[in-house]
């Protein structure tokens, strides 16, 4: 059995490509062409040579000692939060950047929450001098304004998604439709491994460089390219997949992911989509995903920006069904708590949706002599607002 | 024989209405129904409203978050239209995004809108392939013709393989565009309308997005079998009313 697409893009009984016929030219275009573009030398040599030089690849895997000795096992962070623009997502953007040039593509789209994304495709944009629009929830614009203003100094233009609750899934319907309305000149680079086939196979595949450098990593420190457990946070599931990617078929490794609990699983203002979602569709991919009984998608909600979507992408929906992946959930509370840990014992403040997977540590007891690698996906700047208000420091 | 294949055969120009239903207010949608029928329209393409309806312009998008917020549900509507056929003998079709039916259970679906009398669905996120691989046995054991869109740029090949599944009409959209944004119908357009009417499909074609008056209906249909009106209808019923159907209708046909 293989936890990875299947030649139909489905991960056992979820992904496919549910969209309107008004994209399936695009959508069809991108399918066929993406796993030909990614295997031209020159696309890979180009690829590899900017995470290089530019994004400053590859990231540490560094062994947590104090953290270790405190949660009384091995620890080490993978550290996506040392990228350039702060966090795993620029993998991705550079690799769609690239087959946008191939595809011919003139113009670039992008949905952002709370903007970590938006920057990330800004930064990638003015890198190759493309037109960046990003849409964006108004409620997110008004909350997240650094970033706001960020992208806008990379030339990008922020559009405000009006319709429904202004938030990330807003965004993303708002950007769909850009795309109905541009076929032709215009790429729309996803920020997760979220959308129809072949998008979350396709960013998996770009955030994959995560797992592999692990292995060559883990290799070089402890003579085996496994570790017991790869843990990362889950919103979308961009970090994770990529953490997870080269060990999906390798079961030696156990895999969790970690969602957020918001104010705790049922109190109604939640993002634990595992544990309250139900199977449907959701920017035209099968999925579980958080909706009523009649099938209205719902607002989720978690303190970090990054991780409350209303649904995962379809290989952690498949990761859940199947078993692979241990899904925990994880309160705002808890994460604040792991993340201010971190920072005391390692020096390291992490972005608030990597503190949800620290906060694991203290959820589930690890052996002695497990190695468990936590995916550190962003680092905590962009959040010091909230650290304050949180802890009033 | 369904209601749509019987008013497809009339020689004449066909127009079908769009409206979201549970818009202006809750418990309307009857009252549209049999005022436009009453008004001379030919067919009526009832609007589950979904949170997030991707193909939809702010028109549509507005008047489906306004009837969430009324409190249309899929029991509700299919609860108000029970007894329709009493009244409208017109073809009647569904049109909703596919995760409401899926939750709904599509079957269960099938047969709900069979019993109440629909004619038809048009689901635009259900991809043709998982139809046609999945459901299409499910549409037709109750009767239900299922409607594709297509689009100016879709091949030749995918609109031969959509004729081909097909039985009751083609749903084309006028440009790359969601609903409701365009405002006329250039050289481009008239260019693809000739197109698809000259590759004298089985299944008759019926234009819709971008009409809005007498005179993109005018040249909508001068190639095809008839026109679809939606958010230029909801705007119309929320300046002026249920009461002032008639006028709106007889605006674009006389």
């Amino acid at each position: 059995m293989s936890y990875n697409i299947n030649d139909k893009g489905y991960y056992g009984e979820f992904g496919g490509a549910y969209i309107p016929e008004m994209l399936y030219p695009n959508v069809e275009e991108l399918r066929q062409n993406y796993l030909k573009i990614m295997a031209e030398p020159s696309f890979k040599e180009e690829f590899d040579q900017l995470l290089k030089d530019y994004v400053g690849r590859p990231s540490p895997l560094y062994f947590a000692k104090r953290l270790s000795e405190k949660h009384n096992t091995r620890i080490y962070l993978k550290r996506e939060d040392l990228n350039h623009t702060g966090a795993h997502k620029v993998n991705n953007t550079i690799g769609q950047i690239l087959m946008a040039q191939r595809l011919g593509k003139s113009r670039i789209i992008a949905e952002t929450g709370a903007g970590q994304h938006g920057v990330a495709t800004a930064t990638v944009c003015a890198l190759m001098g493309m037109e960046c629009i990003v849409y964006m929830g108004e409620i997110d614009i008004a909350r997240q304004a650094p970033n706001v203003a960020r992208m806008k100094m990379l030339g990008a233009q922020v559009r405000p998604a009006l319709s429904g609750s202004r938030t990330l899934k807003d965004a993303t319907n708002e950007a769909i439709r850009d795309w109905i309305n541009n076929p032709v000149d215009t790429h729309y680079i996803i920020g997760s491994v979220v959308g129809p086939h072949p998008y979350p196979d396709m960013v998996a595949r770009f955030q994959a460089i995560v797992s592999k450098e692990i292995q060559w990593q883990l290799k070089e420190k402890e003579g085996t390219s496994k570790p017991d457990y790869v843990v990362a946070c889950v919103g979308g599931g961009s970090n994770a997949a990529g953490a997870f990617y080269h060990y999906l078929d390798d079961t030696d490794v156990k895999l969790i992911a970690v969602e957020a609990a918001g104010k705790g699983v049922h109190s109604g203002e939640s993002a634990a989509t595992s544990a309250l979602g139900r199977e449907g569709i959701i920017h035209g991919s099968k999925t579980l995903l958080m909706q009523t009984n009649d099938g209205q998608i719902t607002e989720p909600y978690s303190i970090s920006a990054g991780l409350d979507y209303p649904g995962v992408g379809p290989m952690h929906a498949h990761l859940y069904a199947s078993g692979r992946a241990e899904f925990i959930s994880i309160t705002d509370d808890e994460a604040m708590v792991a993340g201010l840990e971190l920072s005391k014992l390692e020096g390291i403040i992490p972005a608030i949706e990597s503190s949800h997977a620290f906060a694991v540590l203290d959820q589930k007891t690890f052996k002695a002599d497990d190695i468990v690698v936590i995916n550190l996906s962003g680092r905590g700047d962009k959040d010091l607002q909230n650290y304050i208000d949180y802890f009033k420091l | 024989m369904n209601r749509i294949n019987q008013k497809l055969k009339e020689d004449k120009t066909l127009l079908s209405i769009y409206f979201s239903a549970g818009y202006p207010s809750l418990n309307d949608t009857v009252s549209i129904i049999e005022n436009l029928e009453k008004s001379g329209v030919d067919m009526i393409e009832i609007g589950l409203p979904f949170s997030d309806p991707l193909a939809d312009g702010p028109t549509i998008q507005a008047s489906s978050t306004e009837a969430l917020k009324n409190g249309m549900t899929t029991n509700v509507l299919f609860d108000q239209l029970k007894d329709i056929r009493k009244t409208v003998s017109i073809p009647l079709i569904v049109m909703g995004y596919f995760n409401p039916m899926l939750q709904y259970g599509v079957e269960a679906f099938c047969k709900k809108c069979q019993d109440i009398g629909i004619d038809g669905l048009i689901i635009p996120d259900l991809p043709v392939d998982v139809y046609n691989d999945q459901y299409k046995a499910i549409f037709e054991t109750y009767g239900l013709i299922n409607v594709f869109l297509i689009t100016p740029q879709t091949s030749v090949e995918r609109i031969n393989f959509i004729d081909s599944i097909s039985n009751g009409f083609i749903y084309m959209v006028s440009s790359a565009s969601v609903t409701g944004s365009s405002s006329g119908f250039g050289d481009e357009q008239t260019a693809y309308f000739k197109r698809i009417a000259n590759m004298k499909l089985k299944n008759p074609q019926i234009v819709g997005f971008g009409i809005s008056n007498n005179e993109t209906f005018t040249q909508a249909t001068q190639y095809a079998k008839g026109a679809i009106i939606g958010s230029a209808f909801i705007k119309h019923l929320s300046n002026q009313g249920v009461n002032a159907i008639t006028n709106f209708v007889k605006s674009i046909i006389d």
